[in-house]
């Protein structure tokens, strides 16, 4: 086919021309729209079997009993049972935090890097090593901070060497978390940086200028102008990236395996490999869970967006 | 206008941003110095052990063909997919685009429970399914770089008029399968391979599916080593971002020579 396709090039060459201009789409109609459908279908079966049937039949298990009959009981148990509830407690105080902060730190690196009189390789630098960074997590990077922070990392015996000061004996663990947070914020303030770069980038000189030459002071500007155009951007990056730590489970894993920082991924994880098992139908439930707060924030996120590229051409 | 220096604030930010980014990379490349011994500077023999574990090259081998695997099937699946979304079927777009951002509210962990409970108690798949990397661990990978490559490859799309390349190569008489893989994919190299390193990124790091689903992959040997020998598994730790840091670069640099800009965020944690 290849070959005879190539060699009617010449011949249809002056022909092409008057029939592309003479027929808008190759065979309207309604036989033929009808039939594109079928284009797709590998990928939505595909998409079935691997997303939508198996988390369907995570929704579905969490509200079955063990006789397969409905019962709200399992998801009702995790507000009753106070370990559960305090998991989904401590996991969504430790993405706020981290969402937070990741946020805060990352818009003051991503402005500073991108804000005018800051020489350009830098900016390339910071936006090069938070594209990398970004992708960083899991075992790897929690591996990382161990060597770092751990009981026997680097900066913990400079610490002891040097001001006499064991951490570990004041407070603070690595698997406690705030040692978490500190971990999570290697990928949460790289992934800000990515995500609101274009945003800072919107922010127009000219925007700038007007205001001053109105008279304006900077902070003026900033409350008026600067910080209600970034606003979408950053809530919705705030969004993003507390789906982002919620849904961490191998990081976590890595850093506070046995030693019971109840976060919901790490219940799940635990219920699965068989741990603990109470309830067959808990991991459903917690999972259904998860599912819940996640889409909660998608329904914050999608508006979000949508407002922030109101500015961004 | 006149050139403006580096404002104060901003050199305390980068600095600190610096400091916090580079420190903990530091740190582990002096742990992994430490002697397997007596724990004190410096000596190769964590990277001598890493290198001589038998462990090691397999469960490399095996993230790195799985990965192969992934970005095979992947491109297979969602390059013809998205083309036809694009060239005949508009409307679908957005209904693409939402599939796209289902992984954000099923992540791995859930993906995981679900994928279990369908196949061996649902639908009682046999152990030659189970049991495989290739068949049961690549079938999610795909789903997991879905959100990637379709980015990647929606953009690529965009900027390309896929109607008139696709019109004039038809009405030159080629088939669709010449169309597609003469003139579509040449058109789209650079956003293809962008979704093929983030692929190949994520595969190599991802843990939580391989893990709890008792696959013994790359990922799952670092932990495993971390638990018998802290220093060799920092100088594998290394070789991890090592293999991130290549396939992060290499979309930097093909991307920049096609000028365009992809860079997209892992969900490997």
């Amino acid at each position: 086919m290849a070959v005879e396709g190539r060699q009617l090039t010449e011949l249809a060459a002056t022909d092409a021309v008057t029939q592309t201009a003479l027929r808008p789409g190759p065979k309207p109609g309604r036989r033929r729209r009808s039939l594109a459908w079928l284009g797709v279908i590998p990928f939505f079966a595909y998409a079935c079997m691997f997303l939508i049937f198996p988390a369907a039949v995570v929704m579905i298990g969490a509200f079955k009993n063990d006789h397969g009959a409905f019962t709200t009981t399992n998801v009702l148990d995790i507000l009753r049972t106070a370990n559960l509830r305090q998991s989904f407690w401590v996991s969504i105080k430790l993405s706020a935090i981290t969402a937070f902060f990741g946020a805060v730190f990352g818009l003051l690196i991503a402005y500073a890097a991108i804000r005018k009189g800051t020489p350009g390789w830098i900016r390339s630098a910071f936006g090069t090593f938070s594209g990398v960074a970004a992708n960083f997590g899991g075992i790897p990077l929690a591996f990382a901070f161990i060597a770092t922070i751990g009981t026997i990392g680097i900066i913990t015996q400079l610490i002891q060497n040097v001001f006499g000061i064991n951490i570990y004996q004041h407070g603070f663990a690595i698997w406690d978390p705030r040692g978490v947070e500190i971990v999570y914020l290697y990928f949460q303030i790289p992934l800000m940086i990515l995500v609101i770069a274009p945003a800072i980038d919107g922010l127009k000189a000219e925007w700038s200028e007007a205001s001053s030459n109105l008279g304006a002071s900077r902070w003026q500007y900033w409350r008026h102008i600067g910080v209600p155009v970034l606003m979408p951007s950053i809530l919705g990056a705030f969004v993003l990236l507390f789906g982002n730590s919620f849904a961490a489970y191998a990081t976590a894993y890595a850093l506070t395996s046995g030693t019971g920082l109840p976060l919901v991924p790490i219940v799940i994880g635990d219920d699965l490999s068989g741990n603990v098992l109470s309830n067959p139908h808990e991991g459903q439930a917690l999972a259904f869970g998860m599912f819940v707060v996640l889409a909660a924030m998608m329904l914050f996120y999608i508006p979000l967006q949508r407002r922030a590229s109101r500015w961004a051409k | 206008m006149k050139k403006e220096r580096i404002a104060p604030s901003a050199v305390v930010w980068l600095v600190l941003g610096a400091l916090y980014f580079l420190i903990p990379l530091l740190a582990t490349f002096l742990f992994s110095l430490r002697s397997l011994k007596t724990g004190h500077c410096c000596s190769l023999g964590s990277y001598g052990f890493i290198i001589h574990d038998p462990s090691f090259w397999s469960t490399i081998k095996l993230s790195f063909r799985l990965a192969l695997e992934t970005i095979v099937i992947g491109l297979v699946l969602f390059v013809p997919t998205i083309y036809w979304v694009h060239l005949k079927l508009p409307r679908l777009r957005p209904l693409i685009g939402f599939m796209a951002l289902v992984p954000f509210v099923i992540p791995p962990i859930i993906l995981v429970v679900g994928l279990l409970k369908f196949y061996k108690d649902t639908l009682h798949a046999p152990f030659w399914f189970l049991g495989k990397p290739d068949l049961f661990l690549v079938g999610a990978y795909v789903i997991l770089a879905f959100p990637y490559i379709y980015f990647s490859l929606d953009a690529g799309f965009r900027s390309i008029d896929v109607h008139t390349l696709t019109e004039a190569s038809q009405n030159l008489g080629a088939s669709w399968r010449t169309t597609l893989g003469r003139v579509i994919l040449p058109n789209i190299r650079v956003a293809a391979l962008s979704g093929a390193f983030l692929t190949l990124a994520i595969v190599m790091g991802e843990f939580t599916i391989a893990s709890l689903a008792t696959f013994h992959t790359f990922p799952t040997y670092l932990q495993q080593i971390n638990q018998d020998e802290a220093y060799p598994a920092a100088a594998a730790t290394l070789m991890s971002f090592g293999i991130t840091w290549l396939a992060m670069l290499s979309i930097l640099l093909i991307g920049r020579r096609g000028g365009q800009r992809t860079v997209r965020v892992g969900i490997g944690r």
